[in-house]
């Protein structure tokens, strides 16, 4: 005799899910309501890593935040760096040397790359195994190569300044990241042809965690998230920062909006950031690599909201100074924090194992969620 | 950028508007704030909450709410600010509105100490749930700082 379905006396669990993905062990969980294998209700659940950054700024001169920013997404610590400095210097009204600027963007652009690389790793891990795992994060260490050749360190780099970056580039520099360059093309086909061409990966993330384009907006999803919902929307294009409106580079979208476009579409990225910093190698002039700032940042009363194209989304800082040393209030918004909270928008409904697909594509790294 | 600020005038009467900042700026009574939001996001194209955060002016007895505003993909941008009672700080919720505003209210409601009536799941996000006090408050004292002053 054949049972219909509903018949099926079913009973709703609450699961404690993970920690599985790379970036979440020990600072974040997720409490799953499920009916079956079918996720009914996710809630996330953060603040074990909340070190106060906001707060500790207050107490801290303007130059003294820097090594904070680096804590933040700790897998673009450039990036949180320019972010921060540039919007000290909007407030102050101070001009960079163009040989900063230059140096500044290949490093962004550098950070955007291996952040990435990790995404992408992190990845191919949570939907197919260790094999897919290692290329991203080996070629990723070549490009903290560069960076500790620079300033002497690796992840928490603390390398821009309030009106420049704190060092020149070594000799080796240059033609280091020339052969990465020349490199990177076939790292990134070897990827697409042990992950994104994967009929096991694809089966696993097509169609999966889907959200369109309306709703990715009203929850505030930005950054690559966002693109893979079709919208060429990227701050280095429509408002651009520094000087990012020298170079020729296209905004890669894609058009279904779910965790395969989220991971192809980061892979397109990367061909784009590679363009941009050979550009600006081409066009690195010369001098100095920091402006004449006074030795105390004193910046006027006043406040400023800057806002850059972060390797996750939209990372803006909100900066208040009561004419003082320090920061009167300093407010980072995070696109992990608001891509975070819009996970359980997309991932409702779906399977339970589609759950750990889709936190791995949205890309979220803890130090930006909790600060 | 100035018609948008006299348009919004002429249909809110008590929006004030701000010049000479990084970026166009409102300050919005309370009481408002859901109606200008809506005509924002619905007519004025603004379509993308980019920030909610808030400033505690502990001197004046004020917190002060302040949202930015982006329209995606022009990138156009708009500061609306709202002046809240210290004591009993309380401003509607924008997540009808917006989702976004879900995590982003909860955390300044757990760290600033405002309200959000009309908030699905108003409760602490960063820090415990047995947290005493919001830490970003001036007057929030950690316990390194105690018998150092």
């Amino acid at each position: 005799m054949a049972v219909a379905r509903e018949d099926l006396l079913t009973q709703q669990i609450e699961l404690n899910m993970g920690p599985q993905h790379p970036s979440t062990h020990g600072v974040y969980r997720a409490l799953l309501t499920l009916d079956g294998e079918k996720v009914v209700k996710v809630e996330n659940i953060i603040g074990y890593l909340h070190r106060g950054i906001e707060k500790l700024a207050e107490d801290r001169t303007y130059t003294q935040v820097i090594p904070y920013t680096d804590r933040l997404d700790y897998l673009a610590g450039m990036l949180n760096n320019l972010g921060y400095v540039q919007a000290v210097e909007k407030l102050m009204g101070i001009a960079v040397p163009e040989r900063a600027e230059y140096l500044r963007i290949i490093m962004a652009e550098l950070s955007r790359i291996a952040s990435h690389m990790i995404m992408v790793a992190s990845m191919a891990l949570d939907v197919s195994g260790w094999t897919a795992w290692f290329p991203p994060f080996r070629e990723r260490e070549r490009i903290l190569d560069l960076f500790e050749m620079t300033c002497g360190s690796r992840l928490t780099v603390s390398y821009m300044r309030i009106g420049g970056v704190a060092a020149d580039i070594p000799p080796g520099f240059l033609p280091a990241l020339e052969a990465f360059l020349n490199d990177l093309p076939g790292m990134i086909a070897e990827m697409n042809g042990l992950i994104t061409g994967n009929e096991i990966f694809k089966a696993r993330c097509q169609g999966v965690g889907k959200i369109d384009l309306e709703t990715a907006l009203a929850y505030g999803i930005s950054g690559p998230n966002l693109r893979a919902c079709g919208l060429p929307f990227d701050l280095r294009k429509a408002r651009p920062y520094g000087i990012y409106d020298r170079f020729e580079f296209d905004v890669p979208t894609l058009n279904n909006g779910d965790s395969y476009d989220r991971f192809v579409i980061r892979l397109l990225e990367m061909e784009q950031s590679a363009r941009i910093i050979r550009q600006a190698m081409a066009g690195l002039p010369d001098g100095s690599v920091m402006a004449k700032v006074p030795r105390v940042i004193k910046p006027p009363r006043g406040e400023v909201y800057h806002q850059i194209e972060g390797a996750k989304g939209i990372l803006g800082f909100y900066l208040v100074s009561d004419g003082g040393n320090k920061p009167y209030r300093l407010h980072i918004h995070s696109p992990s924090f608001v891509n975070l909270g819009a996970l359980p928008r997309i991932t409702e409904g779906g399977n339970i194992q589609d759950f750990v697909v889709n936190i791995a594509s949205i890309d979220i790294v803890l130090g930006e969620v909790d600060r | 950028m100035t018609g948008l600020i006299e348009e919004l005038q002429r249909l809110f009467p008590g929006l004030q508007g701000e010049e000479g900042g990084d970026m166009p700026a409102l300050v919005v009574p309370a009481d408002q704030l859901l109606a200008v939001m809506k005509e924002l996001k619905e007519r004025q194209g603004f379509n993308f909450l980019a920030d909610i955060t808030a400033v505690d002016y502990k001197n004046d007895e004020q917190i002060e709410m302040v949202y930015h505003l982006l329209a995606v993909p022009e990138a156009r941008e708009l500061r609306v600010k709202v002046n809240l009672n210290r004591r009993h700080p309380e401003v509607p919720s924008l997540t009808a509105i917006w989702p976004a505003a879900d995590v982003q209210e909860r955390e300044v409601y757990d760290l600033m100490g405002v309200a959000f009536p009309g908030h699905p799941n108003l409760k602490r996000i960063l820090c415990p749930d047995d947290f005493t006090g919001h830490p970003l408050r001036k007057d929030f004292r950690l316990k390194a700082e105690e018998g150092r002053e």
